[in-house]
């Protein structure tokens, strides 16, 4: 494993992802995420001179949709996925900015 | 102290005037009942996919030609990853690497002449959902309409030197985004929001100094004030000896200050990424072309025609086509009744006369172009005089009322029968001797008060021309 993954690394992706992990869990994940760019160093082996960077797995371009309402009002739905809700609203922790 | 020169770039959101949202069918309509127009894809529900509005591309492409952008043909998404509660996907939709619009600029006007403002490029993404904040409950409530609603972004180069230039940059860009149809622009409801990136330098310096970006501006007027706090903030800092620090900050225009918005837990690494449920857009020539086909004339071209072709003083031409909704209104009306001249009287001097007693703005403006149409035919037809006129406009401009009925309901039609109005004449002479005595010993002011005498016995009603004759006439013949 030519990569190693340090603590403040560990530390830092979880606050992006926001995640608390465990000892145990952080120990794993540094040996997956070692993997993991072992892996994209392998792929870095290969020589992509001239080659187009790929958008998209399906060969397709233009997929729109036309300007038409086609939604009803369906908020009881959306809202039957909140943890706390008042009426119409979702309730979270008060947030700023 | 050292002379200081401000720089300043602007980051404008403009929400599109589409009818749907950029990624779903859900309406896009304002002030409905709250998530009433959310469903699986603006929600961020795993499994959906988001399917995009062929509008938004046009409306970002006539913004950008309109703005002397190239047109990337080769466009793509890209994922901004963070964490927030009006972003239920975790992400926004934006773009990052291939951006539509590129390298354009509009002039604007400066005390020092014409200026050239950069427009590094213009990107699509959607817009988030709405934080009311619920100070009783120590709580916030999300609603998520607003959720995927499209927005364009308009990267300015750093080419504002002055709080005056950025307000002239951002009403010559309003102007366009409005004459194009592409959105209302309203600050004040935030279908236009600037962010201010804004940094000094010493004058002379070429390099730029470290800046910072200014959000939570709603008006003009905060925009401008944020501006001069903040380059006065940053020399503060750079004459003690300390350093600008890179950050975000908050203005809050009632406190008139701003504070660092982010604290180092919220690390402002957005891992971006190519959007994999997006395909790329490909933009041909034809269709480029068939965009450019359908510009509107827009305000500059607007501006030269009402010269030409309407003989209007250019100040005038110049208020009137500072609104969209005004310049309709203007050439509406004018078609109807032929008299460009007379319309724009109604809109330089009453018009602006009740948009500022009202305190709305010239956008706002409700009533029908035909109700003033005739208004002045009504005028020109003798059928009501100026006061009258300047009565009843103050009601069309309020509740859009029709004029001839309104006129006819309310008994406001001039005295016209000379006759009955000679015989109010003759009984104001009989009621006033002290009047006439003043006439015949050679005040002829005299007459005004008569005249007054004879407006208010015919209720204003009476053409006061006409009455000052039949007052000369009957002195005369005493």
């Amino acid at each position: 494993m030519a990569n190693i993954i340090d603590d403040a690394t560990i530390e830092y992706v979880s606050i992006l992802a926001k995640l608390e992990l465990s000892d145990e869990a952080r120990q794993k994940a540094k040996k997956d995420m070692a993997n993991m760019l072992d892996y994209v160093d392998k792929l870095n082996e290969l020589d992509t001179e001239g080659v187009e960077p790929m958008a998209h797995v399906f060969d397709m371009e233009n997929v729109f949709r036309e300007d038409v309402v086609t939604n009803e009002d369906e908020s009881e739905k959306t809202l039957m996925n909140a943890p706390e809700r008042t009426e119409n609203g979702f309730v979270v922790p008060k947030t700023v900015g | 102290m050292k002379q200081y020169e401000t720089v300043i770039g602007l980051e404008v959101h403009v929400e599109l005037a589409t009818k749907t949202k950029i990624f779903c069918g859900c309406s896009t309509a304002f002030g409905s009942a709250p998530n009433s127009h959310t469903c699986p894809v603006c929600t961020g529900m795993p499994g959906s996919l988001p399917v995009l509005n062929k509008q938004v591309v046009e409306y970002a492409m006539a913004v950008g030609l309109a703005t002397n952008c190239k047109i990337n043909q080769n466009c793509k998404f890209d994922r901004k990853n963070y964490f927030y509660p009006d972003n239920p996907q975790n992400y926004q939709i934006s773009q990052l690497y291939h951006p539509i619009c590129l390298d354009g600029g509009i002039e604007i006007e400066t005390e020092s002449g014409l200026k050239v403002i950069g427009i590094h490029e213009i990107h699509m993404e959607e817009d988030a959902g709405k934080l009311i904040h619920d100070d009783v409950r120590d709580c916030s409530i999300v609603d998520y309409n607003r959720s995927g609603v499209p927005l364009i972004e308009i990267v300015s180069e750093p080419d504002m030197r002055s709080a005056d230039e950025v307000i002239a940059y951002l009403e010559k860009l309003r102007l366009i985004i409005q004459y194009l149809g592409a959105s209302d622009c309203k600050l004040n409801e935030g279908s236009m929001r600037a962010d201010v990136n804004l940094s000094v330098r010493e004058v002379g310096a070429t390099e730029y100094g470290t800046r910072t970006e200014m959000k939570n501006l709603n008006s003009f007027r905060a925009i401008t004030r944020a501006i001069e706090n903040e380059r006065e903030r940053q020399i503060r800092i750079l004459e003690s000896g300390e350093k600008v620090i890179q950050e975000t900050r908050r203005w809050d225009d009632n406190k008139e200050y701003s504070y660092a918005m982010r604290s180092k837990e919220d690390a402002m690494d957005y891992r971006y990424f190519p959007e994999p449920d997006l395909v790329s857009v490909v933009i041909s020539d034809e269709w480029v072309e068939s965009v450019k086909l359908r510009q509107p004339e827009l305000r500059d071209e607007k501006l030269k025609r009402y010269k030409e072709e309407y003989d209007i003083p250019e100040y005038d031409a110049k208020i009137i086509t500072n609104s969209k909704k005004m310049a309709d209104i203007f050439e509406e009306a004018t078609s109807i009744c032929k008299q460009p001249k007379k319309v724009s009287n109604w809109l330089m001097v009453e018009t602006l006369r009740l948009i500022k007693e009202t305190g709305t703005d010239a956008d706002n403006l409700s009533f029908a172009p035909v109700n003033l149409a005739m208004l002045i035919e009504l005028v020109e037809e003798g059928k009501i005089n100026g006061a009258v006129a300047k009565e009843v406009f103050e009601h069309i401009f309020k509740e859009d009322i029709n004029p001839r009925e309104y006129v006819k309901e309310h008994g406001l039609e001039s005295v016209n029968d000379e006759g009955e109005l000679e015989t109010i004449v003759v009984q104001i002479v009989n009621d006033n001797p002290q009047s006439v005595a003043d006439y015949k010993a050679g005040k002829t002011k005299a007459i005004g008060f008569l005249v007054g005498q004879g407006m208010k016995a015919t209720k204003g009603k009476a053409n006061p021309g006409v009455l000052n004759r039949l007052f000369a006439e009957v002195l005369n013949r005493m």
